[in-house]
């Protein structure tokens, strides 16, 4: 789960990590409010997760509470690159002497964690990482071991901060760890890491991404979550612990697995082509189980998205053997009775496929078509959408 | 011969008297999986049955390696004790340990990999549905009666793929399937069982899933072209997956440009890895290279 910058910067201050004083603000009201409480001049930032606000005009400095409120009129209701601004965040605003960089993530490739610090902050890490490497210290953290004084200290030498900042660093860093480490964070990002005129450094803007497997020790982590942005179908599937997101297509989908399922996506993608495009309606992994229940509460969300033209079922017997699935999906068609009103496609394969098959056959819905090869179920499947 | 997984392998379930681990553990005996043991704290020197087969209960991995000469672990055991139970695992030197739990967070699961590092222990997953070497012995939670013995190799993200090419080809059968599985951060690697299929001398040609998110593809395609004389065969899932959108796997998240299929299909390629555009195109080509 992404942060929103005023989360992210909340959950730094809880850890003692130097942030300017601010809020956030839903009205005009508010940020003028929040201003005023400041008394000083601040900027209001479009509270959006997705960079390049700056250049959008999502970004405005305001000398006095009256004219804070002003740019958050401006601001809140801007689109940028797609991402409706909701929220402004009204902080102090502070004059900035020299701009550096400092982040925690995991590092996939080599199952770790990693330090990257800069002292040249400021601009798109990745475009640094590129022009210029070698100011970009890269720096492993042992996860059995993690971030001391010490090994902090390793990190901002190895970046070369100045002398005059480095024991401000070396202490944000091991903050920053706090951080990382206690929020069950994949990435905790200070771009930039500033030292105001006064010599003082502060975060003054953060990334931060928490791991929702760790969501049962973190039960404060549920407020965070973006509701008002959340697609519909996407929080009606959460209510129902389905796995589901939404896409932008025609063919609705449902399967068990989440390999299977990205599969069974590409290859009605593959077959959509020749149908004029059509694509998947979503992703939607049903698990290993596949219980009637299960089944019922999918095929609700999906039959629900008027984007959807035709299903495709999509399981492998596999723990849950094929005459299971097969009675789970009478069963649900059963229990959704007239919701259920676009033609489904359904292939089974693996264990007791045939007794599957059989009981598909059986009840002879008139909705239901049988295809027995996943290839060509998902033509069919295209086919009926198109 | 087989990787990883034997005949002989004695194999130990953390969380048997759980749900999931008690079907499971009934599931490994039926397949002929020397189940010799479970382990739980506070149900030592209990026994479970199941169908006749009592199975003792341990306090710990170390006594049931004591007792039982165990060199296998397969851990149910639920997310927020994982980590415990891996770490007790590592730390009694037990030869494999499968973690089948799926939601750990991915603190826990790096620190475990991080503990485990100089150690004797082999991790498979975590968030995988183990591995078996069909005819022999079954450490997880795939079905046994999908295929029997022969001479393809199978290394996967995903478990239900895993079942899927097992089944197109069934009648070819596999020495060993290992399902490495999806999250970001996990003990065995694609290129750990392209290079024991490689030189185990049974296997005959390697099928290799993988999908979206991390480089793991991308390394294993090198380590392909560097290492690899058999035959292998690719299929990559999740083309059609949205950029920061985590489908269904932890670890399959497309970040920006860095994680598409495109780039692991064009990766393996560049590699003479023949990549099928779905599974069953992948299953037609390994049969084009063994026969059958």
């Amino acid at each position: 789960m992404d942060l929103f910058e005023y989360q992210a910067r909340d959950l730094l201050a809880a850890h003692g990590v130097p942030v300017l004083p601010g809020g956030v603000a839903e009205t005009p009201e508010q940020a003028e409010a929040i201003a005023r409480e400041i008394a000083a001049p601040v900027v209001v930032k479009a509270q959006v997760k997705v960079g390049g606000r700056g250049k959008a005009g999502g970004v405005k400095l305001a000398d006095d509470p009256e004219s804070a409120k002003a740019r958050a009129q401006d601001i809140l209701g801007l689109d940028i690159k797609g991402h409706v601004t909701r929220k402004v965040m009204v902080a102090q605003a502070s004059d900035i002497a020299e701009e550096y960089y400092f982040s925690y993530l995991l590092d996939r490739s080599n199952r770790t964690f990693l330090a990257m610090a800069s002292k040249e902050g400021g601009m798109e890490i990745e475009q640094l990482a590129v022009e210029r490497p070698e100011a970009l210290a890269r720096i492993p953290v042992d996860a059995s071991v993690g971030v001391d004084a010490q090994k902090a200290a390793e990190i901002v030498d190895a970046a070369g901060f100045p002398a005059e900042v480095r024991d401000q660093v070396i202490a944000i860093a091991v903050q920053l760890w706090d951080v990382f480490s206690k929020e069950d964070a994949t990435l905790v990002e200070i771009n930039p890491l500033a030292k105001a005129p006064d010599g003082t450094v502060l975060a003054l803007d953060a990334k931060v991404t928490l791991d929702e497997n760790a969501g049962f020790r973190h039960a404060e982590h549920d407020a965070l979550e973006d509701v008002a942005a959340a697609d519909p179908l996407e929080a009606a599937a959460k209510e129902k612990d389905l796995n589901y997101v939404k896409l932008q297509g025609e063919v609705g989908i449902i399967g068990n697995g989440a390999g299977l399922v990205m599969s069974t996506l590409d290859v009605v993608a593959y077959a959509g082509e020749e149908f004029g495009g059509v694509r998947p309606a979503n992703f939607l992994d049903i698990g290993g189980g596949a219980s009637a229940e299960v089944m019922a509460n999918g095929l609700g969300i999906i039959l629900s998205d008027p984007d959807v033209k035709s299903v495709f079922v999509n399981v492998f017997g596999g723990i849950t053997a094929c005459d299971a699935v097969a009675n789970g999906i009478v069963a649900a068609l059963g229990q959704l009775g007239d919701e259920a009103s676009k033609p489904l496609v359904v292939r089974l394969d693996g264990n007791n496929v045939e007794e599957g098959r059989r009981i598909l056959a059986e009840a002879a819905h008139p909705l239901v078509t049988v295809v027995d090869t996943m290839d060509g179920a998902a033509r069919r499947a295209a086919e009926l959408a198109a | 011969m087989s990787i990883f997984l034997t005949e002989n392998s004695k194999v130990i379930v953390q969380g048997m008297t759980g749900s999931e681990g008690r079907k499971h553990t009934q599931r490994m005996l039926a397949s002929g999986t020397a189940v010799v043991g479970g382990v739980n704290p506070s149900k030592a020197g209990q026994s479970v049955d199941f169908d006749g087969a009592s199975v003792p209960v341990f306090g710990s991995v170390a006594d049931a390696m004591k007792e039982t000469g165990a060199d296998v672990t397969v851990v149910f055991v639920p997310p927020k004790a994982a980590k415990g139970a891996v770490l007790e695992a590592v730390d009694a030197q037990i030869g494999m340990a499968v973690v089948i739990t799926e939601g750990i967070p991915v603190h826990d699961s790096t620190y475990f990999w991080a503990h485990a590092q100089g150690g004797s222990t082999r991790i498979i997953g975590p968030n995988c549905p183990g591995l078996i070497s069909p005819g022999r012995s079954n450490a997880g939670i795939i079905p046994a009666n999908i295929t029997q013995a022969g001479k393809i190799g199978l290394v996967s993200k995903s478990g239900t793929l895993t079942y899927q090419m097992m089944y197109e080809l069934r009648d070819i059968g596999f020495s060993t399937a290992v399902g490495i599985g999806g999250d970001p951060v996990i003990g065995t690697t694609h290129i750990d069982c392209l290079q024991a299929f490689q030189d185990d001398p049974e296997t005959e040609a390697i099928v290799m899933i993988g999908e979206i998110g991390g480089d793991a593809e991308e390394r294993a395609a090198d380590f392909i072209k560097a290492n690899v004389t058999k035959p292998v065969v690719g299929y990559v899932a999740g083309f059609t997956a949205p950029e920061g959108k985590t489908m269904g796997h932890a670890g399959a998240i497309v970040s920006g440009s860095a994680g598409t299929a495109a780039a692991k299909q064009e990766a393996l390629e560049a590699a003479g890895v023949r990549v099928g555009k779905t599974p069953s195109e992948a299953a037609r080509l390994m049969r084009e290279i063994v026969g059958g």
